[in-house]
């Protein structure tokens, strides 16, 4: 039977080979699935594979549901790198959405003249700000109360789209709206300036590759990332070199939630241009699959957010071209992440093949 | 008074479903092993349950139809954590975000369906009791079976042979292993278990509570289960008393909207959100109260010989 040996070192080659064998099991998932439910499996795994890259606008496209993924995730690595468990970037993308939105809807609303890029630093500064009070709220039970950090952020996300819902659908709806819970559309000025005229995509993208950047340096040259780091795979041996884990747990708190706020933030600002109850397409939770795929390594984040963009691309466009429901992308992102925790086992242990008639001491085979 | 009795009635109904799965969840972790998926393995109880519903007419099949499905789920979970060594954390993770996808997926063609008229479940003579009838004894079967499954875990976990050997893969696989137990297989058996109530749990919601099938209709109970366990510091009566709670706190929220209370529907949603936070941080704040019960090996993986 196969047996799994502990390897001497972890494995640098699966380390990077795991997500490509997981993605590959995803489509071949994704191949029987569509054969078994009668689609053309070429036709089919196009609308994901080929469909995303085609043409300038698609790529586009592509780019700008990979912006808010980007962000989140790299947040996300950090927490998880810091063995801190902060999954509701959701919520504190909403936050940061509900932030900036409401300034948008100020300037508007006093006809304030103001140019696009006058307004980047503003909406930037209003979401960073809302993310990262909603991760304090986190942080702070988790410092002084002992709450595990998984259960209150998640349910943060609850409590966060409710109160997304109360301002659309009460204070913050538009009066001349036909009754629709959305806000008015924001003015000319409150909104990120885009890359191509024509296309949607904003800068809000750059800056997220630089945020990665940036993250990248934190990690790899900085003190405290290291710090962090070090907290999160061995825990004693930072608490006797002294490393503060309660500094690493507000910092990546803060910072993760600073990040996924300015997601929310380019979000509402850059392509919705008003709120709705809609704000988010899941981006919060994706990044926790972009998270794992990117190898919790910003850089790797980018390449995962993109993948991942892809597969949302590929599910919108599954309905129309297909006749799929487009929930389709959510099925292919869980594989994903299942196959890819599986093969991630190759990291650290090597697969043996072993008879099972081998030795067997008393009650020990299990 | 006798609304009184109805919200008696609403809150045994809508805390049903969290016992059910704080339940399966307790017996999980006292193995154990700690599984973030049940609000995936509760989705896809409740589709798989509602399609059964749906097609055969059957409640007792729709719960067997979500038990199956969600502890399927569950294998796969467990074979991941327990033989091939994947973080807990990010499988049962994994589980959430795929129960998410994979029910709604399944679930786009139920959109809008119903299933048939409701069922009388009033119990003759104590059904027509004033208050106490309609308070206690007009419920589905499931509500009274719940109560009986609390007691019979509490029992076998601490009155038999085979629940102190569970509570010891729990406590100290490498104790358990050197004495002969299988410590995974026996961990396997208490995932599927947990698995299978989170599907029961589900399969209750879509078909019993709120006979409708909804993309996302779990609505985080899958968490709240959760935070049940640690609220109980793990022993089963207490999740009976935590989830009446939290099933009071949802059906609070409901009257008073009802009742055209002045405060926006959305704040009066969150309350069970919000209990779930204050409860949480009411119970952790004191690290004995949880230490004293929680298995000592929760979440720890165990490779026998490695």
């Amino acid at each position: 039977m196969l047996r799994l040996e502990p390897r001497p070192a972890p494995s640098r080659l699966f380390a990077w080979a795991s997500p490509v064998i997981s993605l590959a099991i995803t489509i071949l998932v994704a191949t029987i699935l569509f054969l078994a439910l009668g689609k053309d499996p070429v036709k089919s795994l196009s609308v994901f594979l080929f469909e995303p890259f085609n043409g300038l606008r698609s790529l586009t496209e592509l780019g700008l549901k990979a912006t808010p993924l980007i962000l989140c995730s790299l947040g996300l690595a950090l927490c998880f790198r810091s063995n801190v468990w902060n999954i509701g970037a959701e919520g504190q993308y909403l936050l940061g959405g509900i932030a900036a939105g409401g300034l948008a809807l100020w300037i508007t609303e006093q006809k304030i003249g103001i140019s696009r890029w006058a307004f980047v630093p503003l909406a930037i500064t209003a979401g960073a700000l809302g993310g990262a009070l909603w991760a304090a709220i986190v942080a702070a039970l988790r410092d002084r109360f002992n709450a595990n950090e998984i259960l209150v952020s998640l349910m943060l996300v609850y409590v966060a789209n409710l109160l997304l819902s109360w301002l659309v659908f009460g204070p913050w709806k538009d009066p001349k709206g036909f009754n629709f819970p959305q806000s008015m559309s924001f003015a000319d000025g409150a909104a990120m300036p885009r890359i191509i005229t024509g296309m949607r995509l904003h800068w809000g993208f750059v800056l997220a590759l630089l945020a990665a950047l940036g993250m990248w340096l934190f990690m790899a040259r900085f003190y405290l990332g290291w710090q962090m780091q070090v907290g999160g795979l061995a825990p004693a041996a930072a608490r006797y070199a002294g490393f503060s884990t309660r500094r690493a747990l507000w910092t990546a708190l803060l910072t993760s939630g600073a990040l996924a706020g300015v997601a929310g933030a380019f979000e509402v600002t850059g392509p919705m241009g008003q709120l709705t109850p809609y704000v988010s397409n899941n981006y919060g939770f994706t990044a926790i699959i972009v998270a794992f795929v990117g190898r919790l390594h910003p850089l790797g984040c980018i390449v995962a957010s993109l993948l991942l963009s892809m597969f949302l691309i590929g599910g919108e466009l599954a309905q129309s071209r297909v006749g799929l429901p487009s929930a389709l992308s959510g099925v292919f992102q869980g594989v994903l992440l299942f196959s890819l925790l599986a093969c991630d086992t190759l990291i650290h242990y090597r697969v043996k093949w072993q008879r099972s008639a081998a030795p067997r001491l008393a009650g020990a085979s299990t | 008074m006798n609304e009184t009795a109805l919200l008696i009635a609403a809150m045994l109904a809508s805390g049903t479903p969290l016992a059910i799965a704080g339940l399966g969840l307790l017996i999980n972790e006292k193995a154990g092993v700690l599984n973030l998926g049940a609000e995936g393995m509760l989705l896809v109880g409740a589709v798989s349950g509602f399609a059964a519903a749906f097609h055969t007419g059957s409640t007792v099949l729709a719960m067997l139809a979500g038990a199956g499905a969600a502890a399927l789920l569950a294998v796969v979970f467990g074979w991941l954590v327990i033989w091939i060594n994947a973080n807990q954390y990010a499988t049962g993770l994994a589980v959430s975000l795929f129960g998410g996808g994979f029910s709604a997926f399944v679930g786009t063609g139920y959109v809008g369906q119903k299933l048939g008229e409701p069922v009388n479940h009033a119990i003759p003579l104590l059904g027509d009791i004033p208050f106490i009838g309609p308070a206690l004894f007009r419920h589905h079967p499931m509500v009274y079976l719940t109560v009986l499954a609390v007691v019979v875990v509490s029992w076998f976990f601490f009155r038999t042979r085979a629940g102190l050997v569970l509570r010891a893969v729990g406590e100290s696989p490498e104790s358990a292993h050197a004495l002969g137990y299988k410590v995974r297989l026996l961990r396997l058996a208490a995932v599927a278990c947990g698995g299978a109530l989170c599907g029961v749990a589900g399969a209750y919601l879509s078909t019993v509570y709120t006979p409708l099938w909804v993309e996302g209709m779990v609505a985080g109970r899958g968490w709240i289960a959760l935070a049940l366990t640690v609220f109980a510091t793990w022993r089963p009566l207490r999740i009976l008393a935590g989830a009446y709670l939290f099933g009071g706190v949802t059906m609070l929220q409901l009257h008073l909207q009802g009742m055209g209370v002045q405060v926006p529907s959305q704040f009066l949603s969150m309350l069970p959100y919000v209990a779930t936070i204050v409860v949480l941080v009411l119970i952790s704040r004191n690290p004995l109260w949880l230490r004293a019960n929680m298995p000592a090996s929760l979440g720890k993986p165990f490779f026998p010989g490695g």
